[in-house]
This record gives C-alpha cells, sequence and structure tokens, in this order.
C-alpha cells in the first residue's frame, strides 16, 4: 500500500485528497494541517464578517470529508523540513513521516512591510486565515476606527466585510488607484467610487512613512488616527520547504504540468507555486482558488500513478463589491505588447477585451459580467478569432458566435 | 447518465422552455401566480438569430470547471449532476467566470442558480423538455 502526505490542508490539500482517491482508493494518505481546523474557504473571511457565511457553512467540504476519503489528518503541527533522500518529512513536534509521493500545498503567507514604529503598534493583524478574522471581530466595534494598509483584493475585501462593523475605514496604499493587480486606473475609479457612496475613505499614491502608536504618519506628513490597523500588503508565496530541501523556486515553488517539483516524487499546487500563464506564456505566482484546486487535484492523479495534466492557467478573478461585479482573466497588457484592445463602456459598466495574434488573451469586466465563461473559455482554448464571430461576441458572449460544429458538439454530446 | 440535449434543427424559438423552467422551479403550484408579471429567471436561454434558435443549459460536464472553481464548495456533483447548495453560495460568481458554455447564471437575490434537471422539485424530471412543443430539447443518455 502506498504511502502519500499533503502538508496544508487548505483548497489544494483538498483537491489533491480527491485527486488521490480518484485512482486510488486503498493507499494512506496523511495531511498535515498547521490550523487547527476542518478545511474552510479562506476567501469566504471576509463574508464572515459581513454576515454572509458562518462558520458552518464556510466549510469547503462536510464535516465527514476526511472520513470519507480515509485520511488521517494531523492538526496543530507543522513541516519542519522535507529530506528528498530519505523521503521523509520532520515535524514540529520531532516526529518523521514517510512518503511515496508527497504534495507541497503550503498556500502563501502575509507580506508585512517593514515600517518604522510597527511593533509599537497595538491592535493590528493580517487578513489572511479565519483565525485572524476572529481576532478582528473581537476588537471592532461601532467606534473603531479601522486603517487598512493595501487597496489590493484582500484589503478591498477586508473594507468590505467590516464595513457594517467599524465606526470609519480608511484605506491606503502606494499606488494611485484601487485594485492595481487587475485594474486600470479607469476601471479602477468606478470600484473606488462604489467604496465611497459606503463611507470606506482613500489614501492613494501615498504610504506610511511610520506609526507612533495608533497614528499613521503618512508621507506626505499627514497623521491619521486609528484604532485597528489591517496590514493587507499583499502575499508571498511559501516556498521554503522545497527551496531548503534544494527544490528549484523563483517566487514560487517551480512546477511542471504535471505538478512535478524538481525533486523526486515531490509535488506543490496552489498558492506556493509558479507556473506557466498560457495567455502571456511566461512563469508567475497565480494565487487563485481555482487554480489551487485544479493543480491539486492534478497532482494528486499524478501522485497516485494517474496521468494529469494541468496546462490551462491563466490568472483570474471573480470579486464583488457591494454589489458590483468585477471579473478579470489573462493578460491585460497585450495592447502594449503590440496588441489590440475593444472597450465599451456604458452606464452599465466597462468591458475591456484584449487580442493578440489573432487571439482573445485577456478581459476585463466591470458591471455587467453574465456568461464572461465564453470569453475566459477562448482565452484558455487559445482559438483563433478567424473560427467565431468576433463582432458579435464583442458586445455580447454566447453560442452562436461559435461555429456550428462547435455548438452540435456541445450542445449534442457529452462534454 | 440523462442528461438534456438541445437539437437547433427543431427549435422554434419560442421561449416555452424558459417558462416552464422558472415555474418548475418557483415552488409554485399555479404557473399564472409563479410568472405573471414578474422578472423570470431561467436556467435556461434561448440563443440565436431570427433563424437558427437552440435553448443553452448546464452540460453537466464530467469534469465540470465550476465544480472545481467554487469557492465555497456549494457547487458539487451529486451522480453526475452538477448541483448547487445555494444556502452556501456567497454570489463570488466565479463559476460564471469559467463556464464555457453560460450556463451558470445569478438568480433572484445575487446567488446563482443552475439546472439540476429538475430532480429536486416537483417536476422530478426536466421541465424544459416535458414542455418543448417540438422535440428541440430530450433527456436521454447519450
Amino acid at each position: 500500500m502506498k504511502n502519500y502526505v499533503i502538508i496544508g490542508n487548505g483548497t489544494a490539500a483538498a483537491g489533491c485528497l480527491e485527486g488521490i482517491r480518484s485512482v486510488d482508493k486503498e493507499a494512506s494518505v496523511t495531511i498535515i494541517s498547521e490550523e487547527s481546523r476542518h478545511v474552510y474557504s479562506r476567501p469566504l473571511i471576509s463574508y464572515y464578517l459581513e454576515g454572509k457565511t458562518d462558520l458552518h457553512r464556510m466549510l469547503y467540504r462536510p464535516y465527514d470529508f476526511y472520513e470519507k476519503n480515509n485520511c488521517k489528518v494531523l492538526y496543530s503541527l507543522r513541516a519542519e523540513r522535507i529530506d528528498p533522500a530519505q523521503k521523509k518529512v520532520l515535524l514540529s513536534d520531532g516526529s518523521q513521516l514517510s512518503y511515496d509521493a508527497l504534495c507541497v500545498a503550503t498556500g502563501s503567507v502575509p507580506f508585512v512591510p517593514d515600517i518604522k514604529g510597527l511593533e509599537g503598534v497595538g491592535k493590528k493583524f493580517t487578513f489572511m486565515t479565519l483565525d485572524d478574522a476572529l481576532a478582528i471581530e473581537g476588537e471592532v466595534s461601532k467606534d473603531s476606527r479601522v486603517l487598512i494598509l493595501g487597496a489590493g483584493l484582500i484589503g478591498l475585501k477586508a473594507a468590505e466585510g467590516l464595513h457594517k462593523r467599524a465606526g470609519s475605514i480608511s484605506v491606503t496604499d502606494i499606488s494611485g488607484h484601487v485594485l492595481p493587480s487587475i485594474l486600470d486606473e479607469e476601471c479602477a475609479a468606478l470600484v473606488r467610487s462604489r467604496f465611497e457612496q459606503e463611507g470606506v475613505s482613500f489614501l492613494l499614491g501615498e504610504s506610511v512613512a511610520m506609526f507612533d502608536s495608533n497614528v499613521a504618519v503618512m508621507s506626505d506628513g499627514r497623521q491619521i488616527q486609528f484604532d485597528i490597523l489591517i496590514m493587507a500588503a499583499g502575499v508571498r508565496p511559501n516556498a521554503k520547504l522545497v527551496r531548503n530541501a534544494g527544490g528549484a523556486c523563483g517566487r514560487g515553488i517551480a512546477v511542471d504540468e504535471h505538478m512535478r517539483t524538481s525533486l523526486p516524487d515531490i509535488y506543490a499546487a496552489g498558492d506556493c507555486t509558479e507556473s506557466l500563464d498560457v495567455s502571456d506564456n511566461t512563469i508567475k505566482v497565480m494565487a487563485l482558488l481555482p487554480n489551487a484546486y485544479m493543480q491539486g487535484h492534478s497532482a494528486g492523479i499524478n501522485m497516485a500513478g494517474g496521468e494529469s495534466v494541468f496546462d490551462k492557467a491563466i490568472p483570474m478573478n471573480s470579486i464583488g463589491f457591494f454589489g458590483l461585479h468585477i471579473m478579470t482573466a489573462g493578460n491585460r497588457t497585450a495592447p502594449a505588447e503590440g496588441g489590440e484592445a475593444y472597450e465599451e463602456i456604458t452606464d452599465k459598466g466597462i468591458k475591456k477585451l484584449y487580442v493578440k495574434d489573432g487571439r482573445l488573451v485577456g478581459f476585463v469586466l466591470v458591471g455587467e459580467v453574465d456568461r464572461a465563461g465564453i470569453y475566459t473559455d477562448l482565452i484558455r482554448s487559445g482559438t483563433p478569432l478567424e473560427k467565431v464571430d468576433f463582432e458579435r461576441l464583442k458586445k455580447n458572449p454566447d453560442l452562436f458566435a461559435l461555429d456550428a460544429k462547435f455548438r452540435e458538439q456541445r450542445l449534442g454530446g457529452v462534454v | 447518465m440523462k442528461r438534456v440535449y438541445a437539437n437547433e434543427k427543431w427549435c422554434l424559438g419560442c421561449h416555452l422552455c424558459e417558462y416552464y423552467c422558472a415555474y418548475a422551479n418557483s415552488g409554485k403550484s399555479d404557473m399564472v401566480k409563479a410568472l405573471r408579471g414578474k422578472k423570470i429567471y431561467p436556467r435556461i436561454r434561448v440563443e440565436g438569430d431570427d433563424k437558427i434558435t437552440y435553448a443553452v443549459s448546464c452540460r453537466h460536464c464530467s469534469d465540470p470547471l465550476c465544480v472545481k472553481s467554487c469557492i465555497t464548495g456549494a457547487l458539487h456533483i451529486e451522480d453526475g449532476v452538477v448541483c448547487i447548495d445555494r444556502d452556501r453560495c456567497v454570489g463570488c460568481l466565479t463559476c460564471i467566470l469559467v463556464c464555457p458554455y453560460g450556463a451558470v447564471v445569478r438568480g433572484e437575490g445575487g446567488v446563482v442558480q443552475k439546472c439540476e434537471l429538475c430532480l429536486k422539485n416537483a417536476v422530478g424530471s426536466p421541465a424544459c423538455v416535458l414542455g418543448c412543443p417540438n422535440q428541440a430539447l430530450v433527456f436521454e443518455e447519450r
């Protein structure tokens, strides 16, 4: 009987377990979980604060998930070191686990900027885990002035989650606009104004020079008083176990399309990895939940002796704030690289489609997002646009713009 | 497994499937009360132009991207049928971002809904198929 070990207990780990069990029902599988919790959905921590979910509904898989998949979980233990030669994992309690195949699904860690005086701030939190959300919940009140460092996905989700619980919320970012990793200035302005309608204020294009207890001194000298500081300046892949074991890493753990690392019988999946973005053919960290699941699932199948390739990764996000939905996918810098953009700006929102070398390579939708998956599929499949009615698709994504044969296959057969 | 298949050569573009779908999933026993004067939220949608029409609903893919991408775990598979636990959905719409068929839609209240083959409502088998006047929709094994 084979012996599989998964380090981590998040989305990629759940995918890995399901992948293993789709091939091998008998093998021994052990999950090493640093958090003492059943697998839950990390992105739901802001929805929890907002009251849109609860501790029961935010479980990513049902209570009997491990039992049904015959998986042993070691809670509150950390993997300290991997010994690839001996095929062993050394744990924080001094014990060792042997493996036939190992999956590293250690996720990411919050990036905390080195700001003078930060250690003197009393109530400061990162916004990554359920424990973070519960700790914030315990401190925040209607009188709290909350300062959020970072206007990215995590910072803005924290702002939305807290806006009804806190007295005031300010968000600051070095970038001049919100969501700089996924939106341009024009789209970001729409999102910012939606937040401002809800009373959230912004200090953009500047940084915190230093903290003096509960005062943030901004780079322009302004002083912002706060009670609670949330540090949402981004995340970094948690690649150290593989890096220390001698495995190839860039910013994240390097994996191929089978999710293999450079070390024998060691796979990696999820936010700790970097892999090929097929929309622009570059290697990058794509710390996104769908990719984490799909990588984990693929890794699991391959660990258990099956064959699975995950070679369709692209960056993509679907996120909403106060009812305003945003979807982005692929490469949005194509126009600067010789591509073209199609833009449609109406009172309902903004649509930007990016085309390069006769293929759709990216898009940004703010407001109207229905059936966006038809666009995403064109990117992932690399379909040449000469094969579709792109003039129709630009206006409205539907299957009619695809060729009749494709339609017949998909609507008349098993897919 | 039985699925709903569309044949565009036989589709009249009458949109009845959309109404039968909305009615079947309304939980109401009177079609007029369920639909009259209301914005309907069908899980099947007729597309096309003035010559060619066809209805699109969930393909119940054998390897569904929506299930793999769902951030909450609300989308799941029950005996091959792609189902959604609407109580757990938070309306992030990641499923809409990834479905290649545009078959997952926002329902009333912003939470996602999709075809579950009417297996969980009072009709018991796809109402769109039962109501299609020209057999342009069929429910069968292929």
